[in-house]
């Protein structure tokens, strides 16, 4: 059983702008799923019409074979949403917003006090509890956000831009967690604007591109994609002229950064041979963009061409 | 179709708003004590000394009623615009419109918040009143049927013009501009046998007026217009505003994309 099914949904906005234009999509139970587009692709509005903040216009949606038209509340049971902005209360306190959220959703409140403390645990949170959730910093609303959304243990989480404004040591750890709760069983489509994020931690991968679908594949098939890889090398002594390296295009940044994009079918060991016969000496090399950012712009380019 | 789930979210709902508007009590619960105590001083005891009976009864007598239920209505009302605007505004609206509950419970949620209110300002200024007055109440489980009525009926009130409104200023227009007009026209002060003929009849088409004259047969004894007509103008008004909220949820009208 899927834990996502779409079927040619479309949404008209009251304005006449059409945000969805007749979207297809299954996601497998269990899976990991990145769910990509530019601002205005109609990421959120899809997902909004999942979680029903949003009408749609046309089209069914199921989650675990439960319609959204027919079942709403198996529906909604099942689902835990992570939005983009902050949607708590500002001058309710940490713990009373996710005892509140698990009310909401039937458990009894016994039940909803135990879940909270064991939610706000596992994110991290549990010594700011009786902190009014406005004081709490960018990074622990995020958190709270997610363990709101699993008070009422959603086999489905949705996260929408989950790591947005958040540092990078918080995100990482928030990626170990999602992982462990995906490992766990918990199915989960995540939309992102950090491209490494979904390549990271992503099975599979659709994009969305002005309200339609115009990728939807596995996350590896995707990357075997690419074919160019970009990196910035940092070298300790340069030559006076820039060689001219088969399969490598170089750009040079200043005198001891190249930037040199790499075909695929060359690969970098060839690049690295080359460069050691000019006695080229490289001291450092990094990714310039990830390849998922790559075949990200290449394919919204493509289809603005068309 | 009910089910167990929905009393926990009705109850989830309804403590979360008790403990709103008492977390904020001096903004909620307060004001409506002291103005009623100035209205009880001003009109009741000092020009009221002066203007003598009104239908068999002090004026003090006779305006306490209009003036508890005042205090019921504008709290009710004010209770559940500010909060269900406030929660449009903040967008957590949306922590209860992604759980599995239907819009009744969400709107019964929000009027027992309104009711609750009206009630504990309704019960604190009938308390001070008694320091105005000899106050004895008539038809005590009257009062509190009509207490608890006009609670339901100005929550579902305020919970429609906070689905409509789209600023702070919006949830400000219809107290100021209608509710407050109706409240003071609506025979707190005195009684339509005073009026011409022209604005007695007039009078007839303000729905307050049946509540406080009803409140105040439940406190009195007495009242300007037979109580089925009163009763059945509450029951109607009702009946209309909960339809309409039940729909504008619904429909997701004001809340949803």
């Amino acid at each position: 059983m899927n834990a996502l099914e779409i079927k040619n949904l479309k949404k008209t906005y009251k304005n006449g702008f059409t945000a969805v234009k007749g979207i297809d999509l299954d996601v497998k139970k269990g899976d990991f799923f990145a769910l990509l587009g530019a601002n205005g692709a109609g990421k959120s509005t899809t997902i909004g019409i999942i979680a029903s903040l949003v009408n749609k216009t046309s089209g069914s949606v199921k989650v675990f074979g439960h319609n959204l038209d027919e079942d709403p509340d198996a529906v909604k049971r099942s689902i835990g949403l992570v939005p983009q902005e902050f949607n708590f209360n500002q001058f309710e306190n940490v713990f009373d917003i996710v005892v509140s959220q698990a009310g909401y959703y039937g458990i009894p409140r016994k039940k909803a006090l135990e879940r909270a403390e064991i939610c706000l645990k596992q994110l991290e949170i549990w010594d700011k509890r009786n902190e009014p959730s406005r004081e709490l910093s960018g990074g622990m609303k995020r958190r709270l956000m997610i363990a709101r959304a699993l008070v009422h243990e959603p086999a489905l989480l949705i996260l929408d831009e989950p790591t947005a404004g958040v540092d990078i040591e918080i995100r990482r750890s928030m990626w170990a967690f999602f992982k462990k709760i995906n490992e766990a069983g918990t199915t989960i489509i995540l939309t992102t604007h950090y491209l490494e994020e979904a390549e990271s931690l992503c099975k599979h991968i659709a994009i969305i591109n002005k309200g339609e679908v115009i990728e939807n594949t596995d996350m590896k098939g995707l990357l075997q994609k690419a074919d160019e890889e970009v990196f910035v090398l940092s070298l300790e002594n340069t030559p006076n002229e820039v060689p001219i390296i088969l399969g490598c295009d170089i750009a040079v940044i200043d005198e001891t950064t190249w930037q040199v994009s790499v075909l695929k079918e060359t690969g970098i060991h060839a690049l690295f041979i080359e460069l050691n016969r000019l006695s080229i000496k490289v001291t450092g090399v990094r990714n310039e963009s990830n390849r998922l950012e790559q075949l990200f712009m290449k394919l919204l380019s493509n289809k603005e061409e068309q | 179709m009910f089910r167990k789930e929905y009393l926990v979210a009705l109850q989830t709902i309804t403590f979360k708003e008790v403990k709103r508007f008492t977390r904020i009590w001096v903004q909620t619960l307060l004001p409506s004590i002291i103005t009623t105590s100035l209205y009880f001083l001003i009109f009741g005891t000092l020009i009221g000394s002066r203007i003598g009976q009104m239908k068999g009864y002090d004026y003090m007598e006779f305006i306490v009623p209009g003036l508890i239920l005042m205090a019921v209505i504008s709290n009710a009302y004010s209770n559940v615009v500010s909060s269900f605007y406030g929660s449009k505004f903040q967008h957590n609206i949306e922590e209860m419109l992604v759980a599995p509950m239907p819009g009744w419970v969400i709107l019964a949620g929000y009027i027992s918040g309104g009711v609750m209110r009206g009630l504990i300002v309704g019960v604190l200024v009938t308390i001070v009143s008694l320091f105005f007055t000899d106050l004895r109440i008539a038809h005590p489980v009257m009062m509190v049927v009509v207490f608890l009525l006009t609670g339901v009926l100005f929550s579902c009130a305020g919970f429609i013009n906070a689905v409509y409104a789209k600023s702070f200023d919006d949830i400000s227009i219809v107290p100021t501009f209608v509710l407050t007009p109706l409240i003071y026209l609506g025979g707190v002060f005195y009684s339509i046998d005073m009026l011409p003929m022209f604005w007695q009849t007039v009078s007839l088409l303000n729905p307050v007026l049946y509540m406080i004259d009803v409140f105040r047969y439940s406190i009195l004894g007495t009242s300007d217009i037979p109580l089925v007509y009163g009763f059945s103008v509450i029951a109607l008004f009702i009946t209309a505003l909960l339809v309409i909220s039940l729909r504008l949820l619904s429909k997701g009208i004001g809340i949803r994309d």
